[in-house]
């Protein structure tokens, strides 16, 4: 694997980040990305694996998340409908295992990324059973007394939206890079890998009115990244002239299609309040 | 050398541990950083021994003192800065023309050779003054200087970045010591969230009793479990009034929003310090008074208690009948919190104030011995200590 991560045609990484990812591939550790909602977790996973053209699994975690449902389940049900309709399938316990995510990465033919997405959803002890799986990247499987170990470590990709703590016997294990909210300059770098077309004005109007929302104090939920994206392509949906959207928009203080970026009404007051005093000021 | 940061980071009350010290290591050794790039270094190190953005602000702290101490690094700076980078950088900086109209009377030449004089000369970072390499000040060299001839090191540059990121301190809002958010402190007060299993109430298990029948073959075999609930109810007093004023819209907005983490939570106000009745609209404060006693029928003994205030008052209206300054009391304060206090299973005391100050105040020092020294200070750190112990 000589291949070095970096930032692609459709993904913005910074200098850091790169060097996050590339650590934990050479050395073969799990990597934990925090960070605010929408500064790109998930997407960074998908990347890797474009880079390193590796097959992508991955393990959603939800507040019912068990450690075990990565590993395998045993479908004990079916086997006992099997058993009373007479299948022969019955017999052999290894047609009622279920391979799970990390079975798959483990016994994939070529190293895979591995994202364990969001695991801060699940319960609180969640990480800490998936300690020696992820160390000596094996498991064993009771039913069928078999030792499953991985053929390759694969790359693996942790995030979390930080809504409880991760156990330290578990980030010990883990690298760990914490994604920044971007700067303009790099906000309009990523803007313009997911709409290159966009014209200079509106993209600089657009930013401006953004980052005067991200920056009202007392916001409850700030728009991200991924909704400044979304927003813009709102806008460049409609194609309208910047003129027009001024003009069509005069009357109000809150930019055009602001139900993108602000998405609580409380929120929607405080900043109108706040920008309207602002322009009053001026 | 790389010993001695850890230490640094470990007496600084890191929770860094020697198996992500030898991680650090062994990537050093198969040359994941180029180790004449201080940058990378830092990068490096902080994502292998840093787990939570909390410490981030720390790390930096950490790392600049160690950077400052350690002349290896110096010598590792100046390697860092090879000459043909100068160079382009001063090109950049200087059209050709402009470096003829340099007003000052020394060449172009002079101010490389001066450059790496002082490269050689400086032994630790400066800052301000006029000769030394530094930030600010009237030197040629450093960034953010002013004169016409000033050269940038580090800074705007964009396919190098600073050589001093750490400086920014850019993750100072996450330092757990400085910041209240209501975001973060819910993750705290999730510390108090108990799913205790207790023994007595059962509930049907269906999957357990699908699974145990299956195993049996088809024989039925039920299953229950105990229920599972969230059993945490908590109390709060919060002070209100005076010198708390800034701080109590901030409480009431981080329990409120830690609401759903409970099984019940109620506020009650007081002022200053508790006496025999409390409130809980502070509109109505005269004529709605909820008395201790009757809190002490209504809620259980394990009701989590939480007293929020400042506890800066004097001395009198603690422990003598009659100190409070708004009505006559029979008893005084000290006998109100010592009933709470003993009442409930648990009690802690968030303060506002800076712990650094809590024993000049004598009021201060009577209160935190009456809950048994459980006063915490009111940031991320301090509530998560409390809860801590709550949830003991």
């Amino acid at each position: 694997m000589k291949k070095k991560f970096s930032s692609t045609n459709n993904y913005i990484a910074s200098n850091q980040l790169i060097e996050a990812v590339n650590a934990a591939v050479i050395l073969e550790k799990p990597l934990l990305v925090k960070g605010e909602p929408g500064t790109g977790k998930t997407m960074l996973a998908e990347e890797i694996a474009a880079t390193f053209e590796a097959e992508l699994i991955s393990w959603h975690i939800k507040s019912t998340t068990k450690a075990q449902q990565g590993l395998y389940e045993y479908d004990a049900v079916s086997r006992l409908r099997d058993s009373q309709l007479g299948n022969k399938k019955v017999q052999d316990i290894n047609n009622y295992i279920n391979e799970g995510v990390l079975w798959k990465a483990f016994t994939a033919s070529k190293k895979p990324v591995l994202l364990i997405d969001e695991i801060d959803k699940a319960d609180i002890e969640f990480p800490n059973d998936l300690l020696q799986e992820l160390d000596k990247m094996e498991f064993f499987v009771y039913e069928t007394n078999e030792v499953i170990v991985a053929k390759q470590r694969p790359i693996v990709v942790i995030t979390s939206n930080n809504e409880k703590d991760l156990p330290d016997a578990f980030l010990r294990r883990c690298f760990f890079h914490y994604i920044s909210f971007p700067d303009e300059k790099t906000l309009a770098e990523i803007v313009k890998v997911h709409h290159p077309n966009i014209k200079k004005n509106l993209l600089n109007y657009a930013l401006s009115s953004f980052i005067e929302i991200r920056e009202t104090p007392g916001l409850k939920k700030k728009p991200s990244t991924s909704e400044l994206i979304d927003w813009l392509k709102l806008l460049v949906a409609d194609d309208l002239d910047l003129e027009d959207l001024k003009n069509k928009n005069k009357n109000s203080i809150l930019p055009p299609l602001y139900g993108a970026l602000l998405k609580n009404e409380a929120d929607v007051e405080l900043f109108q309040k706040i920008a309207f005093m602002a322009r009053r000021e001026n | 050398m790389f010993l001695k940061l850890f230490q640094a980071l470990k007496l600084s009350g890191i929770p860094v541990t020697i198996k992500e010290y030898l991680d650090m290591l062994n990537g050093l050794e198969k040359g994941i950083c180029d180790s004449n790039n201080v940058d990378e270094f830092y990068h490096f190190s902080k994502i292998s021994l840093i787990k939570d953005e909390k410490y981030f602000d720390k790390f930096d702290k950490v790392f600049k003192s160690f950077y400052e101490l350690n002349n290896e690094f110096y010598q590792e700076i100046k390697n860092k800065i090879p000459k043909e980078w100068i160079e382009n950088q001063l090109k950049k900086i200087f059209s050709d023309e402009m470096k003829k109209k340099i007003s000052n009377d020394k060449e172009w030449e002079d101010v490389l050779k001066e450059f790496e004089k002082i490269l050689e000369e400086q032994k630790k970072k400066h800052q301000g003054g006029n000769k030394w390499l530094g930030t600010g000040g009237t030197s040629m060299f450093g960034n953010s200087g002013y004169n016409p001839k000033g050269i940038r090191v580090g800074g705007s540059s964009q396919n190098k970045s600073a050589i001093k990121v750490w400086e920014k301190r850019e993750f100072k809002n996450l330092d757990d010591k400085v910041l209240l958010n209501t975001r973060n402190i819910q993750v705290a007060l999730k510390r108090l969230r108990k799913f205790a299993r207790q023994s007595s109430e059962l509930e049907f298990d269906l999957e357990n009793t699908i699974s145990s029948t299956s195993k049996n073959a088809g024989m039925l075999d039920i299953k229950y479990r105990p229920e599972r609930t969230n059993k945490v109810r908590v109390l709060l007093f919060i002070d209100i009034g005076g010198s708390m004023d800034e701080h109590t819209k901030i409480c009431e907005e981080i329990f409120s929003a830690a609401n759903s983490e409970f099984k019940s939570l109620d506020f009650f106000y007081f002022h200053n310090c508790i006496y025999e009745g409390v409130w809980k609209d502070n509109m109505r404060r005269s004529s709605n008074v909820t008395s201790i006693n009757e809190i002490i029928r209504l809620y259980k003994k394990n009701t989590k208690v939480i007293i929020i205030g400042d506890a800066l008052m004097s001395p009198y209206e603690v422990v003598y009948p009659g100190g409070s300054i708004e009505h006559w009391n029979e008893k005084p304060g000290s006998y109100w919190i010592k009933k709470i206090v003993s009442y409930f299973d648990k009690t802690i005391w968030l303060n506002p104030e800076n712990i650094d100050n809590w024993d000049y105040s004598q009021s201060t020092k009577i209160l935190k011995e009456l809950v048994n020294h459980l006063m915490f200070e009111l940031n991320i750190s301090g509530i998560e200590a409390g809860m801590k112990e709550l949830a003991k």
